[in-house]
């Protein structure tokens, strides 16, 4: 069974491709790209045409950082929901992160979770196992039988790794699978009690402050290790301008350090705690950052620095974040969010091109997980995102796939909205 | 009517969205209200029929007292609900509370609470006007108020004093409101107290950061000491109280630094010999005890208007 | 019910009732009434409700002065506090001091304001008096009466008697408070 898109802006960074161009996909794969591919063949052979005229047609976006939170807190999420918000929001692939309840630190977990992703059928899901037996932090999971059951990274997240000696040994251990071991980089010391971004606002809410120390100083010891140990290092969420830095000269070194940065740290500030009025919605982990840090991070977007935009895609049910702002948790969703936002206010003013926004949601994040996609090229795997670059979209919680509704954008106007997925050469379907 | 000016608010949920002629309105009611204190009969039926929930989610002997003793003399019918224990142990939620009380149709609440902005959580969803009084760290509107009343009292003025803030500057919960107030007002404030108690970027509130109290209280006004909560001492943040006291304790000897006509202030409840010692605290020089008759006034002025732009909307 | 300032409403309809002399004479009329009612000066306090009771008390006291060579105690009263709907708060939200000369317990009050009307503020200056003592008697002293009483209360002196509109409103003004001196009626054209 054939497919042909015709008509769209094919935008595919491995290949330096953007133009009108058409895109044939036969047998799950891709196999042709050119200018007026003759659609009668395909149409003779019982394939499908599709006009893509209008759209943006890219490698399949993967969200290499979100928390389906199944199994276990399924009152949040489940696999199925939060997959299909991933297709709803323009993504063929996600990764999820272990900390569910139970921890995925082994196969039954994992096999699970790609059972269900299977069942559901609406994006490719890679799981991320623990770096620590139950996430404790103390002593490796069993990463060589995780990784024959599917998963492609590790990683604590939700907590830091801590023990510097367990960390070292992640970095070593991880190097049997060529596997990058994800930090979630925060010292559990100084940011102990903080709420927000520790800095003018949190002075004038009066609210416990999280410095940007607490990041910095887990990345630069990280980085340390990576030297000695040569594993791969990939920093989640980095938040501060000094991490970035620390990830520019690690690059610079040599050494095998990457980072992905969010859509909220991009595009947000530790100063909407208060233009919101406390809301919940903008307590996350990390928090909200300074003027100056998120001016770094978008000059990191721009001279290659970092390496993925991931949304840290974390649901919590309305009733947890309904709650004073300290009690609430932390986190927010992205899935359905992350494309418009992006497209609409990074690359719409001109800061990135829309090839290096592909390099940051496709490229980047297949390579970094080594997973399939993140290119057209032929041969690929078939995995593509469609887009529509001048519709107009409000954001609207309520209208979401995902179970939650957790979300600072509420309201926001965007120019930029995913028309389909295709996985496998198969046009995904998800519930409308 | 000498201005135009008209009370809008339903709520007073912070000092920092507050306009100067707004903080000047109820420093001048607050003044007439001082007049029904000083009666025999303290007490004008002004808030008769009107309901004030006190909602305490922190014991705070005084500020509530205070509250309930305005509420009294203005006829209102106060009720106290207090919530015990700390809201980190599972409790009823906020929301729920707020709905419970919602279903009482009070006019006014009163809310203390241990978090920043749970009174702005409260008053964006009861159709009640709204007190802060006092969100953890972040603004305790009615005590800067009453400190201001005190210091126009003495000084005839707010702009242009010297005002020294001494303290933990920090965690202290009438800190910010103070600050938002006095400079808002003209006044010209200075902020000292230990490093390891100086929040991030305080002087981007506008006002002068110093680490030594005589430098600090050099020339000034009005000296203001803050209470030293003494669990601090297990947060690393000072060594003992007798290292606090060596370092920011106000001394008759050091006040000499001071202006000759230095008015005292201390938001209460003090410990004598960490952050004050005992002569300063109950020498000529000292308003503290002005500082809590005001208090009544103050909330009293508070309630009025509030009270006032709920029956009008109504 | 706020009052307007005609100021603020220069298209409205005004009929002069009273000039500056006329109302002068008036007050000094209703001194003598006073004076003449009690039969002299004993145990009389003035008391002005404000704003405008306070100058008509003023002058009140000053005629007394002229012709009994006696000064009359005089307070002020701010009826704010006691009045009997709280919406007007938002739109005065000033509360100026009360001041009694002394103790009125066992005299005689001559309340003075300037205009009757619903009875209302008359209501709450009772409530306040009674919060300061417990007066022998309390009489009632108003530049002019224009009717629509809501509570039965009636003036022991009235300046001057005028029937109005609903829709109209009377105007007393005083040199002190308003930069010149008359009674007028003015059409606000907001009837019922």
């Amino acid at each position: 069974m054939s497919l042909l898109i015709k008509g769209g802006r094919l935008v595919d960074p491995t290949q330096e491709l953007d133009g009108e161009l058409d895109l044939l996909i036969e047998e799950g794969v891709v196999a042709r790209i050119g200018p007026d591919l003759e659609p009668g063949e395909v149409e003779a052979t019982g394939g499908e045409v599709r006009d893509a005229t209008g759209l943006v047609v890219t490698p399949g976006w993967i969200d290499m950082h979100i928390h389906l939170r199944e199994p276990g807190e399924e009152y949040k999420e489940t696999v199925a929901t939060g997959t299909a918000a991933a297709a709803a929001g323009g993504f063929t692939a996600v990764a999820c992160m272990a900390n569910t309840v139970p921890v995925n630190d082994n196969r039954s977990v994992t096999e699970h979770i790609l059972g269900e992703a299977e069942r559901a059928g609406y994006a490719r899901v890679h799981p991320i196992g623990a770096v620590s037996k139950g996430q404790q932090g103390e002593e490796l999971a069993e990463i060589a039988e995780m990784v024959s059951a599917g998963v492609v990274a590790v990683s604590d997240d939700g907590l830091p790794v801590a023990n510097s000696a367990l960390m070292r040994r992640a970095l070593e251990y991880a190097q049997h699978f060529d596997i990058p071991v994800i930090q979630h980089a925060q010292d559990l010391e100084l940011s102990a009690g903080g709420v927000m971004h520790e800095g003018e606002w949190s002075t004038r809410l009066g609210l416990p402050g999280w410095p940007g120390a607490a990041e910095d100083i887990v990345v630069a010891r990280d980085v340390l290790l990576t030297e000695d140990s040569g594993g791969r290092y990939h920093v989640a969420h980095l938040s501060t301008a000094r991490a970035l830095d620390l990830v520019r000269q690690a690059k610079a070194r040599g050494l095998r350090v990457t980072c992905e940065v969010t859509p909220h740290h991009l595009l947000l500030t530790d100063r909407l705690v208060a233009d919101s009025g406390f809301s919940p919605d903008v307590k996350m982990n990390p928090p909200l950052r300074s003027e100056d840090d998120r001016e770094a991070l978008i000059a990191g977007l721009i001279d290659g620095t970092v390496d993925a935009i991931a949304s840290d895609h974390a649901p919590h049910h309305r009733d947890e974040k309904d709650v004073e702002f300290s009690l609430a948790p932390f986190g927010i969703i992205g899935l359905e969010t992350n494309l418009a936002l992006c497209y609409d206010r990074l690359v719409r003013p001109g800061l990135i091109t829309l090839s290096r926004l592909v390099e940051l949601f496709s490229t980047g994040p297949a390579r970094l997980l080594g997973v399939p996609g993140g290119s057209l090229a032929p041969g690929s795997v078939a995995d593509v995102t469609l887009f529509d670059p001048e519709a107009k979209i409000t954001v609207a919680a309520e209208s979401f796939r995902s179970k939650s509704r957790n979300t600072p954008f509420e309201g926001w106007t965007l120019r930029g909205q995913p028309v389909g997925t295709i996985v496998g050469g198969r046009p995904v379907e998800f519930p409308s | 009517m000498s201005t135009e000016f008209h009370w809008s608010r339903k709520d007073l949920l912070g000092i920092a969205e507050l306009e100067p002629e707004e903080i000047t309105a109820v420093l001048d009611a607050a003044e007439s209200f001082q007049e029904v204190s000083a009666r025999a009969i303290k007490k004008v039926p002004t808030l008769r029929g009107q309901t004030v929930v006190n909602l305490f989610f922190e014991a705070s002997t005084r500020t509530r007292s205070s509250f309930e003793i305005a509420q009294k003399r203005l006829s209102a019918d106060g009720l106290n609900f207090s919530v015990s224990g700390s809201s980190l142990t599972k409790g009823e939620s906020l929301v729920d509370t707020a709905l419970t009380l919602q279903a009482m149709a009070p006019d006014l609440i009163v809310i203390r609470h241990a978090y920043p902005g749970a009174p702005q959580m409260l008053a964006r969803r009861l159709a009640a006007g709204v007190i802060n009084a006092g969100d953890g760290a972040h603004e305790h509107p009615t005590q800067a108020l009453l400190d201001a009343l005190t210091i126009r009292e003495r000084k005839g003025r707010l702009d242009g004093l010297k005002v020294a803030i001494i303290g933990d500057i920090e965690h202290c919960r009438v800190v910010r409101s103070n600050i938002h107030l006095l400079t808002k007002m003209g006044s010209e404030v200075v902020v000292a107290g230990p490093r390891t108690m100086m929040p991030a970027a305080i002087a981007k509130l506008g006002v002068t950061v110093s680490y030594d109290l005589d430098e600090a209280i050099a020339d000034a006004d009005v000296i203001m000491m803050l209470r030293i909560q003494l669990e601090r001492q297990s947060k690393m943040l000072f060594p003992s109280t007798r290292e606090y006291f060596r370092l920011f304790g106000l001394t008759r000897a050091r006040l000499q630094a001071a202006k000759d006509d230095v008015i005292i202030m201390h938001p209460g409840p003090m410990n004598r010999g960490v952050e004050i010692a005992s002569d300063v605290a109950d020498g000529s020089d000292s308003v503290i005890l002005e500082q809590v008759s005001n208090g009544v006034a103050i909330r009293m002025a508070v309630l009025y208007l509030l009270a006032g732009v709920r029956q009008a909307v109504a | 019910m706020p009052r307007i300032r005609s100021l603020e409403n220069p298209l409205a309809n005004r009929r002069t009732i009273l000039d500056a002399e006329q109302m002068q004479r008036v007050i000094r009329r209703m001194a003598g009434e006073i004076v003449e009612k009690r039969g002299g000066t004993d145990d009389l306090v003035l008391v002005g409700i404000r704003t405008r009771g306070v100058p008509l008390s003023e002058q009140i006291r000053d005629y007394i002065r002229e012709m009994e060579g006696v000064e009359l105690p005089l307070g002020v009263l701010d009826i704010n506090l006691y009045r009997d709907d709280l919406s007007t708060v938002a739109q005065y939200p000033e509360v100026k001091e009360s001041r009694l000369p002394g103790p009125i317990d066992d005299q005689i009050v001559v309340l003075c304001d300037d205009v009757l009307f619903t009875g209302r503020t008359i209501r709450a200056a009772l409530d306040a008096l009674i919060d300061y003592g417990r007066p022998r008697s309390v009489r009632l002293v108003v530049m002019a009466d224009r009717g629509f009483r809501e509570l039965p209360i009636q003036p022991d002196i009235v300046g001057h008697k005028i029937s109005t509109k609903r829709s109209e409103m009377v105007e007393v003004r005083f040199e002190e408070v308003d930069g010149s001196c008359g009674v007028d009626v003015i059409e606000t054209g907001e009837g019922e």
